[in-house]
């Protein structure tokens, strides 16, 4: 039976050590978000997680959501364990308190978001989809629209989704024609038919809030003729209980490969009530939003599942007793050396933890920043916090669940034949974290989105203030002799990054194939250049905390020697993507259809 | 109903104990501590009695440094009403010192009930709530793992060895609780933030003199690596041998 527990030392490690979350509390609004109350919050939410989500992830897996006439049942336990997360007041953890929220940071939220998706990503979509829907109705919806549909998201006593795909529009949303047409009371009857809907449809929740892209009958094609909607599974009556059903319903669900206990809907909407989130046309505003929130948390689901893949490998190698080391018995009282002993089996699995720790590091920053460009009261601050959070959606969605992917596949091969097998839990990991290189917009996608539209916004002022930040740090090392090893590959990656840049701006103008062709090999050099920017970061608070005799001096240690293998084992990759990206678009366009 | 629970800081158990140089105590460099697991369940246990009877108050009292605040805050966030920390910096090992500042601490409050946990994993003394229970010459119930108040009067099962007990007893009184009568529930998050706005009263532990000191401590001998002694019945007689001349226990 696979285990999990919450990496609340390195948590606690980066929040207060490396990124300094206390000054968060002085942003308005967050004044009782200090650093005691982050620190309980998470130690409960850690055995949340623990003891009530984790129990329920394999068996979860084994039994999957079920689906009869137009119902969908969630897998044993589920219901019970959202009763237990939504009363407990989890459902609005960062939720603006006027709707019943508990106001703690985004920051806090991202922490709590990546040991739920460790512990039971499949439970996790559901109170994420509805903070989704809470986003989209808070930054866009009417007032009256808030009143009535925020405070039953915030409790948890309704559920949200996000309904944007159809059959025939997935990447391309600008050809969807799910329709709206105008009522004499103002709101509007949509027809048409969603699928790959989470959380469309289940049981845990006594209503369902669906946010639903549509067309109004006069709008424009593509993506600037789409609108939002608020559609309620049943019509709220005026005291705020579900009334009558409207015309919503679950025609099937998906049979998947992995987050089985996760429904995955078709909806049906058959001249369904709708209210306008937003204005005419511009509904793809409100569903940014949400997107960009879900973008972030898809980032932490491959950061949440590499996390318990690594600890359920790590713990197989430490006894798994196989051959002996290739240096000679180390062992001697047992029948075999345990696997650790062998290089590539430690290979693997520093890969995970470096990949972890400093993807970690990468993430909590990142929504540190959030707050800042929610909160801050300096426009210029918070308008930096908004640039450096737009250029790294897009890394942390692709980049984190490329690697998270990878990483949970070599925690599989550490396990051997025990990896494929279903006991061991570590295959369900595998098979769960690839559904987050697709949905919420493919990989591809958002690699497009960072070199064609986060790259030239503002005349590229995004990418030059990351620039500016890992030069300013690596220019800081030189002052330490530890720091200043670590420092090099940094600025090496950084010189790469530059210099790939560079070949976008020249050659993606002009030939936009260019730019297609290195978008994904620039979106990974800028992932490995910013975790390792991020190690570097740690490296110099763990050196710093030593030489204090401050801290766990064996947590500080492994810092660094684990700052050290990401340094030499995986910075080197970005020679490599710059090399892919200089060798241009010539021979991935060259061959005809026929020749493939 | 008033009801007043004793919890006590105890280092978390899973984390290695190291003893320092002098052997005259433990090291605290890289302890974690929680609430002892005992007055947990003695927690839960007030919580359901004030919700059942739909109204009264949970205070937390815990003699402990400034940081137990930090399980004060704790119990706080599972529900209890308001705390007081009896503050010392001393590791206390007299349990009759303890005793005393708590009972001056409890004897004015009022409580129908004042409950302990059974026993301190850290210490396992279970001495502190009977001692309590005389000081403030109140009747003490130990080792209760079912527990029933009705009116002035409440009815508890014992754990005794191999069987169980129903005894009855009058209101006030002090309890000691065990295990089984509730798993703990999670603090939730409205919990926690609302726990930062309870009452919590911090005043200096009246503790006295003490007559007990901890003279020397050690950790206890490394197990030895096992053996097998054979396979099947052929191994009995010497298994048998063993567990008679070496093992010592047949």
């Amino acid at each position: 039976m696979p285990t999990y527990r919450a990496p609340l030392d390195d948590i606690r490690f980066v929040l207060h050590d490396v990124h300094g979350v206390g000054k968060l509390a002085e942003l308005p609004g967050f004044e009782e978000a200090t650093p005691d109350v982050v620190d309980a919050v998470l130690a409960e939410g850690a055995k949340l997680c623990e003891e009530v989500l984790f129990p329920l992830n394999q068996s979860g897996d084994a039994e999957g959501c079920t689906y009869d006439h137009g119902t969908v049942r969630t897998p044993a336990g589920f219901i019970d364990a959202y009763r237990q997360y939504a009363s407990g007041g989890w459902t609005g953890i960062s939720a603006d308190p006027a709707f019943g929220g508990q106001g703690l940071p985004e920051a806090v939220r991202f922490v709590f978001e990546e040991m739920q998706c460790s512990a039971n990503l499949s439970f996790s979509m559901y109170p994420g989809l509805s903070h989704g829907a809470y986003s989209a109705l808070m930054s866009h919806g009417s007032e009256e629209l808030k009143a009535r549909y925020l405070p039953k998201l915030v409790s948890g006593e309704w559920g949200g989704t996000m309904c944007l795909t159809e059959a025939h529009a997935g990447t391309d949303l600008g050809i969807l024609t799910t329709r709206a047409e105008p009522t004499a009371d103002g709101s509007y009857r949509i027809t048409g038919s969603k699928i790959f809907i989470s959380a469309g449809e289940h049981d845990l929740t006594d209503n369902i809030v669906h946010l639903v892209l549509a067309r109004l009958p006069d709008a424009p094609a593509g993506t600037k003729g789409i609108s939002t909607f608020v559609v309620p599974k049943f019509l709220p009556t005026e005291d705020g209980r579900p009334g009558a059903p409207n015309g919503v319903s679950c025609g099937s669900i998906e049979h998947k490969m992995g987050i089985k206990g996760s429904a995955t809907c078709v909806l049906n909407f058959d001249n369904a009530i709708g209210y306008m989130v937003g204005e005419p046309n511009k509904g793809m505003r409100a569903m940014f939003v949400m997107m960009n929130g879900a973008r972030l948390a898809v980032g932490m689901q491959g950061l949440g599942l590499s996390e318990v893949a690594y600890q359920n490998a790590l713990a197989y190698a430490k006894e798994r007793l196989q051959g002996r080391a290739l240096t000679g018995t180390k062992n001697p009282d047992g029948p075999a050396d345990p696997i650790l002993v062998h290089p590539d089996v430690r290979k693997g699995l520093l890969r995970i933890k470096a990949f972890n720790e400093g993807a970690r590091a990468l993430a909590y920053w990142v929504g540190m920043l959030i707050d800042t460009e929610h909160r801050h009261p300096d426009e210029a601050v918070r308008q930096e916090a908004a640039d450096l959070v737009a250029l790294m959606t897009p890394v942390i969605k692709a980049f984190f669940t490329d690697l998270g992917f990878e990483c949970t596949n070599i925690a599989l091969q550490t396990l051997g034949g025990h990896g494929y097998i279903r006991e061991y839990g570590v295959e369900q990991y595998v098979r769960d974290a690839r559904i987050a290189q697709i949905y919420e917009g493919t990989n591809a996608v958002q690699a497009l989105d960072l070199v064609g539209r986060k790259l030239p916004m503002e005349g590229g002022r995004l990418v030059r203030r990351f620039f500016s930040l890992v030069k300013a740090d690596v220019d800081a090392a030189a002052d330490d002799d530890v720091l200043e090893a670590l420092a090099k590959p940094v600025g090496e990656a950084l010189g790469r990054l530059q210099k790939a840049t560079m070949v976008l701006a020249e050659k993606g103008f002009a030939n936009p194939d260019e730019a297609g062709a290195a978008a994904t090999e620039y979106l990974h050099l800028m992932g490995y250049t910013a975790i390792g920017w991020q190690w570097l970061k740690m490296a110099r608070v763990a050196q710093a905390r030593r030489a204090a005799g401050e801290g766990d001096a064996a947590f500080l240690g492994a810092k660094l020697k684990t700052a050290q293998f990401y340094m030499a084992r995986l910075m080197p990759q970005t020679a490599a993507l710059l090399a892919q990206i200089q060798a241009g678009a010539g021979t991935i366009m060259a061959p005809a259809p026929s020749e493939f | 109903m008033k009801i007043a629970v004793c919890i006590k800081r105890v280092p978390v158990m899973e984390v290695k104990f190291a003893i320092t140089a002098d052997g005259s105590r433990y090291e605290e460099t890289g302890l974690k501590y929680d609430i002892n697991d005992f007055d947990l369940w003695a927690i839960e246990a007030a919580l359901q009695l004030k919700e059942k009877a739909g109204a009264g108050s949970v205070h937390v009292v815990c003699l402990g440094p400034n940081a137990a605040q930090e399980q004060i805050r704790k119990a706080m966030a599972m529900g209890a009403d308001s705390g007081t920390l009896l503050e010392t910096d001393a590791r206390v090992y007299d349990g009759l010192a303890v005793a005393r500042a708590l009972a001056a601490e409890l004897k004015d409050g009022g409580y129908d009930l004042v409950l302990f946990g059974r026993v301190a994993i850290d210490s396992m003394n279970q001495m502190t709530g009977p001692m309590v229970a005389e000081l403030l010459g109140l009747p003490v119930v130990t080792n209760v793992f079912k527990l029933d108040i009705g009116g002035a009067t409440g009815r508890a099962e014992r754990v005794l060895e191999g069987a169980s007990e129903v005894v009855e007893f009058p209101l006030p009184a002090v309890l000691t609780i065990d295990d089984g009568l509730n798993k703990e529930r999670l603090p939730s998050l409205k919990g926690i933030m609302a726990a930062k706005k309870k009452p919590l009263d911090v005043k200096p532990a009246a503790l006295g003199e003490q007559a007990v000191v901890a003279r020397s401590m050690a950790l206890p001998p490394e197990r030895a690596a096992g053996r097998i002694v054979g396979e099947g019945a052929d191994a009995v007689p010497e298994l048998v041998r063993l567990l008679q001349t070496e093992a010592k226990v047949l």
